[in-house]
């Protein structure tokens, strides 16, 4: 997995280019919360155009983000996703909590 | 056609992907749809992460099983472990449930294998071990 930021403002982009699965999980979710330590974060924008797959495990990376940036009064913004990872979503019911650009 | 496969490897998080590649290359002779291939990935992925997480609460030196079965249109994916075994398959396959909270699961597998293959059983016993046994009709659609 490899990750590409860049902050402007309170809005934090980040590219995740590979595959989200378990094995990815805890070096993806390391890297996000180190971002997200920077407290003036309040957007995190999630781009998924270069992320081939992403199984339950993702899932729960995007979830437990979701949830750190809501305690501070955040939001999480998810775009690019390919046919394979919207139907994760689609049937997870991500896109209830998950705004999508 | 008819036409089987088995591999076996470690219990290690790394070969999640290789099961992955595998079963998306033993599955592409029956031609089916990029959809149908990347529903097969992620069921497979599912019940390979299943096995080593909770099968062998993550120790490295066990072996998982991936059996697959072509007969005709129809796909079957069967992911074995030795491990501890799933004392309430129920609770098990509810979706948002997680035995394990503390690794940020999102407790949904067995309802992403359900979705995305036609058929899911779970055979289970405890201290003994785990199958999962999936199906899929292959339709050729897109």
């Amino acid at each position: 997995m490899e990750l590409n930021a860049q902050k402007r403002g309170p809005r934090l982009f980040v590219r995740l280019s590979g595959e989200l699965d378990h094995h990815s999980a805890e070096q993806t979710r390391i890297m996000l919360d180190t971002l997200l330590k920077d407290v003036t974060v309040r957007e995190l924008v999630l781009d998924l155009s270069d992320m081939s797959f992403m199984d339950s495990a993702g899932l729960g990376v995007i979830l437990g983000r979701f949830r750190k940036l809501s305690m501070r009064g955040g939001k999480l913004i998810v775009k690019g996703m390919n046919t394979s990872v919207d139907r994760i979503f689609q049937m997870s019911g991500l896109y209830a909590i998950v705004e999508r650009q | 056609m008819h036409n089987e496969m088995e591999v076996r490897f470690l219990s290690l998080s790394g070969n999640e992907g290789f099961a992955r590649a595998a079963a998306a290359a033993f599955a592409a002779q029956m031609n089916p749809g990029i959809e149908e291939l990347s529903d097969i990935r992620t069921a497979v992925s599912e019940a390979v992460t299943n096995a080593i997480i909770h099968g062998y609460d993550q120790n490295r030196d066990c072996i998982v099983t991936m059996q697959m079965e072509i007969e005709d249109d129809d796909l079957t994916v069967i992911v074995r472990d030795d491990g501890c075994g799933i004392g309430d398959i129920e609770l098990a396959r509810k979706p948002f449930f997680t035995s394990k909270p503390e690794l940020e699961r999102s407790g949904m597998g067995f309802s992403v294998m359900e979705a995305f293959m036609d058929e899911v059983d779970v055979c289970s016993e405890v201290g003994k071990g785990t199958v999962v046994t999936m199906r899929k009709r292959i339709r050729h659609a897109n």
